[in-house]
């Protein structure tokens, strides 16, 4: 309206080859490294016994670390739209403390209270259990980064519903968990579903704090991301890419998804 | 868990018999998680760093390598920041404004950065700015190398701070009225003058937030640094890669203490952000 169309299409242009240089680009680079030899060595990689390994491990703690994490969210965002109570804004700062953290001293936070030496990790030591370099730590550090997703989602639509229905309810004699099921779920599930897809994207695809903990054993503690890393460190170029297009098309299906749920929870552009 | 109960007295004073149960279970499940997942693992990290006593402490994090290593993360990461303030700040008006082919494509691909794992980001940025990669090439007869240099690492953090400069203007922009602009322009404001006063100022504050945002997400990130970069200490070596390599020389000490230094410098960062957000709140009320 205001620029001529000259300089709106040179606008257009100069942000469209940044985006092309900095995003687009690099994405189209891992199909393209990983197909251009045909998909004979793509699929020859997906078989090999350390990626299958990888994808299991990956798989395996994103399903222990998704559950949790929505149950904890579902409390903490009815603990915090529900409730009113002195530091209720600070709690929510604490909640919301993973995303301002580095992974990796996350993950060294992590191997300091649950590793051999650690206020925990020493009690289970004694018993010859192992969390760090192990499943659990892995499964704990992955719980650290992705724990605020589902809270912070379901706060936001808790607080959008309002009480009206559930206080309704209420008085008519229903009881806390068919109000819960019947009330509050159907209401809040497109924001919930929104928090369990960036909570599982992330899951799959944390590397930085579960390499601290993992000790990065290909075949026994190696996540898909660490994986790439590993595979690429030792030149192994096909299995690095297949497995990159492999975590490539997840991040593309989450974004799909996360397009579809934006237009039911009607919050654009966040 | 009654001591957790206390802080909602009001609720619990309206409907004693039936909440005392329901309150317990979601405040107890909730304190119990902040506290073995969040909670004591914060405490094992600052006591541990409290426990080396202040000379170790200040030897440890003033050593040559960790100060060039904060350097080269707080400089690069400002940079990466104010670069992508600008041209974030582009995009997102490009993206709200304007109407082009693929644009819904185009807008979804900002969010390309929070949803790609940061290793095969860091993969990616790596092949295409290699000196043989497709963008890489284009530099070298300038002489200059991006990947596994000080370049690289720029580059990454660029990568990884896009999305937050957007995401934060876009709302904004789209809520920016146009008749302002037209009033400014009818009333005989050049084009210049209608930017710099009308649509400007209530932007500075969700850009300037964007900027602190990107740039926090860049001084802790570690995944597309690490393979992008060669990671040679006073070459291309950023804090928390240092604090990888201590932990994996078994050297816990080298490590809280760096950790412990990006923390409270993380905690600073949060509490700017939330300054600016209560500034840019205030702006869009008034």
């Amino acid at each position: 309206m205001l620029l001529s169309k000259f300089s709106k299409t040179w606008l257009i242009a100069i942000a469209l080859i940044y985006l092309a240089l900095i995003i687009l680009i690099p994405t189209i680079t891992v199909f393209y490294e990983a197909f251009h030899k045909g998909v004979e060595p793509f699929l020859t990689s997906l078989q090999s016994p350390d990626f299958v390994a990888a994808v299991q491990l990956t798989v395996l703690i994103a399903l222990i670390t998704v559950p949790l994490n929505t149950v904890f969210g579902l409390c903490t965002a009815w603990v915090l739209a529900r409730n009113q109570f002195p530091g209720r804004a600070l709690f929510m700062s604490i909640v919301d403390l993973p995303f301002s953290i580095s992974p990796v001293v996350a993950g060294l936070m992590i191997v300091l209270l649950y590793g051999q030496k650690g206020w925990i990790g020493s009690w289970f030591h004694a018993k010859d259990i192992q969390l760090i370099f192990a499943l659990p730590g892995m499964v704990l550090a992955t719980i650290f980064v992705t724990l605020p997703f589902v809270a912070r989602e379901v706060i936001l639509v808790l607080e959008e519903m309002g009480t009206d229905q559930e206080e309704a309810a209420r008085t008519l004699g229903a009881k806390d968990w068919q109000i819960f099921w019947r009330i509050t779920l159907p209401n809040i599930r497109w924001g919930l579903l929104y928090g369990v897809l960036l909570t599982n994207a992330r899951a799959m695809g944390e590397f930085g704090a579960v390499s601290v903990v993992s000790g990065s054993i290909i075949g026994e503690t190696a996540t898909l991301p660490i994986f790439v890393e590993q595979a690429y460190k030792n030149y192994q170029t096909e299995a690095t890419f297949s497995a990159a297009v492999i975590l490539a098309l997840l991040a593309a299906v989450t974004l799909v998804v996360k397009e579809i749920l934006e237009r039911y929870t009607a919050r654009k552009a966040h | 868990m009654s001591n957790t109960i206390n802080y909602s007295p009001q609720i619990v004073n309206k409907n004693q018999n039936t909440l005392w149960s329901k309150i317990s279970i979601p405040w107890t499940i909730t304190v119990v998680y902040l506290l073995f997942i969040l909670i004591l693992p914060v405490s094992a990290l600052t006591t541990k760093s409290l426990t080396l006593g202040w000379g170790k402490f200040w030897e440890v994090a003033s050593s040559p390598i960790a100060i060039s290593a904060y350097n080269m993360t707080f400089f690069t990461s400002l940079a990466a920041g104010l670069i992508n303030g600008v041209m974030g700040s582009l995009i997102a008006w490009v993206l709200v404004r304007y109407e082009f082919p693929l644009k819904k494509v185009v807008d979804a691909a900002v969010d390309l950065p929070f949803a790609l794992p940061t290793s095969v980001a860091g993969l990616v940025l790596a092949t295409v700015y290699s000196e043989k990669g497709w963008i890489g090439q284009l530099f070298v007869p300038f002489g200059i190398k991006i990947a596994f240099t000080r370049w690289g690492v720029f580059v990454a953090m660029i990568f990884i701070s896009l999305p937050f400069i957007v995401r934060t203007l876009q709302p904004v922009l789209q809520e920016l009225e146009e008749e302002t602009e037209e009033a400014a322009w009818s009333l005989g404001a050049t084009e210049f003058q209608t930017f710099w006063r009308v649509i400007f100022p209530p932007l500075i504050p969700p850009i300037l937030t964007g900027v602190a945002l990107g740039f926090s997400r860049a001084v802790g990130e570690y995944g597309s640094v690490v393979l992008v970069a060669s990671n040679i200490p006073f070459k291309d070596l950023i804090a928390p890669v240092l604090v990888f390599q201590r932990l994996e020389e078994y050297d816990y000490t080298g490590a809280t203490v760096i950790g412990a230094v990006l923390l409270l410098f993380s905690l600073i960062l949060l509490l700017v952000i939330n300054l600016l957000q209560q500034w840019g709140r205030r702006y869009a009320t008034e």
